[in-house]
């Protein structure tokens, strides 16, 4: 379990946010320390991947205020590109490239907005391929890959930007179930590297070992937050309770 | 921070502000177009409706006026929309026409099944065949020579789509068959078909057919239109059922030979309702290209519309009403097409929720 | 089955397999199949060589070598009445790929603005492109080239009171007068400082990728790359003395001196021609943009990509392969469209083989050449495009 860390890394601030007249995110308010993991569960149009889309600006927030890496996200385009280098995003559909290879995804940001050398871009790219344990895909594109290799990829994809916090967006719900587990092992040795992960999931067996805290949100609101240990075991709301024994039911 | 919620904005000034001018270049557009606008529709709304003419007895006193001619229309409306049917019997092209936006109407509203839908169809053309040419019920005859107009331009397209359809069935699976006879036959139709310009069968339709014909058969210039729309739609048809065809996934195919369907079995009871289901659109859009190509063949000396204007046009009185006479054609084929294709988009939707 | 079976019982099931063999009844259908073609074509034949005997008329492709007799309005070789028929088909050939070729590139350019007008998120320009596409797309080709055509011929001015649309360009009802190059010897000048900024712009294109690659740093070579193309010969224009390089038409009397002209025939056809498939290539563009998905861009932002960096490495390569194989079929019906150049007069390859097919009454000769050049025209196409598609599709398992 964290301790109250010294600069927290993401920050909400009683953040809203409407699609139309439908408040889809109602006072959201959540600190995310360096290192720390945190995963968010909860039903369906709960409004937990449009808040982890909010911290990469992919939603636009209505009301309140975001924090990433102190650097507050407005409308001012620089700050939006800072805090993108810094954070990185897993999708459910991959969104991978289909028109370049492997090693020309991984490359692409690198040499285009860190302004990379190919040759290092390259090194970098394979040693990242290595580390999600396909480096021998390097020259193949997304449409020969399966869909867990193609997650890996993703996955490399984003951690080639050196980011400072990792956003993953229910990565293994698009998968076959024989390739959830080589994702998760992935995401689990980046959670022991100390990387600062936010993860919407409805893998319960990941959070309960890599996350320190849980939240759990519904029509838009954090209903819950608490480690795994009290959140599983004693979970204090009755929505909680209700969720949790539709998924564990499993 | 952030932007305002929806709610403290009046509705029409958010949506100026997010769709008008949302940043500098696009108020900087925004208020080009309105200029350009500005100038030109003042003007525009002028010439059409204010100073324009209904009861001029000829051009030179809608000139005089300052407005369009709208006089010329009105002169001229039954020969631009019948031709030169004779005028005692024009209720009969009148009925026709009722019918065919009768049949239409029912195919928009799909209420009817497709056999029932097919067999209206057929009735529906019949009817209009019989109304056309007289000859029972005390209807004089009136030969084909004299359907002109609006009538025509439809039993064209219609005729040619219906009578190409089973021609397009034939050629799109000839297109996918394993023999390599049929499937080169298929494709050299459908490819020299599509691949010479429309208007070029046409001629060869009026003026080559009666070389291809024994001596003494003669085939009136309606029929040989509609033979050579026929044979051209079902080029084009074939291609939209083949794309059809294609998007079929295979385990359709599988699950119907496991049940021991043979080939005709297969394509008539699983594959082909499907297949032709989901390329209604398509099919609607190639009813509006054959349309709109009816108007070719008033360079043949057939009496489309558009030839009915043309013939108008040469009346002394209104000669410099042409713009009047093209906006009038162009507007009725607008509104057919446009509401078509807003039909055909509507169906596409259906079809294919999130693809369209 | 047991052994008791009588021979003759064996007998039957064996002739019954023949027809049910998979391959001997596609080879029976196949033969069945050619056979009614054939005989369609033999009967259709034999009718048309009995009607060619009896109305007396001739065949073969002699009649090319005939005199013309008659003179074309727009000749992009010399051409006279006293040149052969053949010739006169190729005029009307090169009319047709100068009107087609013109068509396209209006066609092209007009189309993209109006594809990227119709996604603007500003709503007046949206819905303004797409009224004109509506407009465009619901109403018969034939009438748009008639209306051009009238505006054209029936209220354009007298010489003196000539529009001006453009500078030095003139509308008017002895036609359309544009000014033309005139030869001068220091164009050969000009072109060989554009040849050189050429091979400039491309060893700095090369020179920036190395640099970019070993260092990180972008240059903006798209800039400097431009100006070695375009200074050079402007630098040479001057360095020559600044002389005359255009021909201007005047106006005289009663007429134009000077310049070229075209008819109205040739702009009407053309402004036709462009505005009408310009609707459709709009549409085309617009739904091979739609057609990446937006996890695409989402996954571009996501990695910092800026917007212009988005388009140009993400969208535009998946776009473009969506958008070619639809806007190649427009170029080819636009090229087929040009054949109406027969309602309006114009001498295009449909229009001077109807006009031989007149004067010598061999309508089935002349019309198997024209079938023949517009089934290649269409064919090549289809060969090109499928040699595209093969080379650009997305590997896939």
């Amino acid at each position: 379990m964290a301790e109250a860390p010294a600069h927290a890394m993401i920050e909400l601030r009683h953040v809203h946010k409407w699609f139309g007249a439908h408040h889809v995110l109602r006072d959201v308010s959540c600190t995310v320390g360096r290192g720390e993991r945190v995963v968010v569960c909860g039903p369906s149009g709960s409004g937990k991947s449009t808040m982890i889309r909010c911290i990469n600006r992919l939603e636009e927030h209505d009301q309140g205020q975001i924090l990433v890496d102190g650097i507050e996200l407005t409308a001012d385009i620089r700050q939006i590109e800072a805090i993108r280098r810094e954070v990185g995003m897993v999708f459910q559909q991959f969104n991978l490239f289909p028109h370049l290879t492997v090693l020309e995804n991984l490359t692409l940001a690198p040499i285009w907005v860190r302004r990379m050398p190919r040759r290092e871009a390259e090194d970098l790219a394979m040693l990242y391929l290595e580390r999600v344990r396909i480096p021998e895909q390097a020259q193949k594109y997304p449409g020969q890959l399966s869909g867990g290799q193609q997650q890996r990829v993703a996955i490399a994809r984003a951690l080639c930007m050196k980011p400072q916090i990792m956003l993953f967006d229910e990565p293994t719900s698009a998968l076959d179930p024989e390739m959830i587990k080589e994702v998760l092992d992935v995401m689990v040795e980046l959670a022991q590297s100390g990387m600062t992960m936010v993860c919407v999931t409805h893998e319960m067996a990941f959070a309960r070992e890599v996350a320190d805290m849980m939240l759990f949100m519904d029509q838009g609101e954090i209903v819950e937050s608490a480690p795994p240990e009290t959140f599983f075991t004693a979970p204090k709301s009755e929505r909680t309770r209700a969720f949790l024994s539709q998924i564990l039911s499993h | 921070m952030g932007r305002e919620p929806a709610a403290l904005l009046t509705p029409a000034l958010r949506w100026a502000r997010t769709q008008l001018f949302n940043n500098v270049f696009n108020s900087l557009l925004t208020l080009l177009v309105l200029y350009v606008l500005a100038r030109s529709l003042p003007g525009l709304v002028e010439w059409t409706v204010v100073k324009a003419s209904l009861f001029a007895p000829d051009d030179r006193v809608c000139a005089a006026a300052g407005g369009a001619c709208w006089s010329f229309i009105r002169d001229w409306f039954r020969f631009i929309v019948f031709g030169r049917y004779p005028y005692a019997e024009q209720w009969r092209p009148a009925l026709a026409l009722l019918i065919f936006v009768a049949l239409l109407l029912l195919s928009f509203s799909q209420r009817l099944t497709a056999r029932a839908l097919g067999l209206s169809w057929i009735g529906g053309l019949a009817a209009v065949l019989l109304l056309m040419r007289g000859g029972v019920l005390g209807m004089p005859v009136v030969e084909t020579e004299l359907w002109n107009g609006v009538v025509l331009a439809l039993l064209l397209a219609a005729g040619g789509l219906g009578g190409g359809f089973p021609l397009a069935l034939l050629l799109a699976l000839g297109r996918r068959s394993t023999l390599p006879a049929v499937r080169w036959l298929s494709v050299a139709y459908i490819e020299v078909a599509r691949g010479v310009p429309f208007i070029a069968w046409l001629f060869l339709g009026l003026i080559v057919m009666p070389l291809f014909l024994p001596p003494g058969v003669s085939i009136p210039k309606l029929w040989r239109a509609e033979i050579v729309f026929t044979l051209f739609i079902a080029a084009y048809l074939a291609e939209v059922v083949r794309g059809g065809l294609q998007a079929m996934p295979r385990g359709q195919y599988e699950a119907a030979d496991a049940l021991g369907l043979g080939y005709v079995q297969r394509m008539r009871l699983v594959i082909l309702p499907q297949a032709l289901a989901i390329t209604i659109p398509a099919q609607v859009n190639t009813f509006i290209g054959a349309f709109k190509d009816t108007t070719l063949i008033s360079i043949i000396g057939l009496f489309d519309p558009l030839q009915d204007a043309n013939t108008a046009l040469n009346d002394p009185a209104w000669r410099l009403a042409y713009v009047e006479g093209y906006v009038f054609i162009a507007a009725f084929y607008f509104v057919f097409c446009y509401f078509m294709s807003l039909y055909s988009r509507r169906l596409e939707r259906q079809l294919a929720p999130g693809r369209a | 089955m047991s052994s008791v079976d009588s021979p003759a019982r064996s007998a039957a099931p064996a002739r019954l397999a023949f027809l049910h063999d998979e391959r001997l009844r596609g080879i029976a259908f196949q033969i069945a199949v050619v056979a009614l073609v054939a005989a369609l074509f033999l009967y259709l034949g034999a009718n048309v060589i009995d009607n060619l005997r009896r109305q007396g008329i001739a065949t073969g492709f002699d009649f090319l070598r005939r005199e013309a007799s008659f003179a074309i309005g727009l000749a992009l070789i010399p051409f006279s009445p006293a040149d052969s028929y053949a010739r006169a088909l190729l005029v009307g050939f090169l009319n047709t790929l100068l009107v087609a070729a013109l068509g396209i590139l209006l066609a092209t350019v007009l189309g993209f603005c109006i594809g990227v007008a119709r996604l603007s998120r500003n709503w007046l320009v949206s819905r303004l492109a797409l009224v004109y596409v509506e407009v465009m797309r619901n109403t018969p080709l034939l009438l748009q080239i008639f209306v051009w055509w009238d505006l054209l011929r029936i209220d354009a001015p007298q010489p003196r009171a000539a529009w001006q649309p453009l500078p030095h360009v003139y509308i008017s009802n002895r036609g359309i007068y544009f000014p033309v190059p005139v030869y001068d010897p220091l164009f050969l000048w000009m072109l060989a400082a554009a040849g050189c900024g050429i091979a400039g712009a491309l060893l700095l294109r090369r020179w920036a990728t190395r640099r970019q690659a070993l260092t990180g740093r972008p240059l903006p070579a798209g800039w400097l790359a431009a100006a070695a193309i375009v200074l050079p010969p402007i630098a040479v224009f001057f360095a020559g003395g600044a002389p005359h390089l255009l021909d201007l038409p005047q106006v005289t009397r009663f007429d134009f001196t000077g310049g070229e002209s075209v008819t109205f025939e040739f702009a009407a056809l053309l402004l036709a021609l462009g505005v009408y498939t310009a609707a459709f290539i709009g549409e085309i563009v617009r739904a091979g943009i739609l057609a990446v998905r937006r996890g695409q861009v989402e996954a571009a932002e996501a990695l910092g990509l800026r917007r212009g960096q988005t388009l140009r490495f993400v969208v535009l390569p998946q776009a473009i392969r969506v958008i070619v194989p639809p806007l190649t079929s427009e170029y080819l019906n636009l090229t087929k469209n040009s054949s109406l150049a027969v309602a309006i007069g114009f001498p295009d390859l449909f229009s001077v083989g109807g006009t031989i097919a007149n004067q010598t009454g061999q309508v089935l000769d002349v019309t198997s050449i024209l079938v023949a050049v517009y089934l290649s025209l269409s064919l090549l196409t289809s060969l090109a495009m499928n040699l595209y598609n093969r080379r650009t599709a997305l590997v896939e398992r």
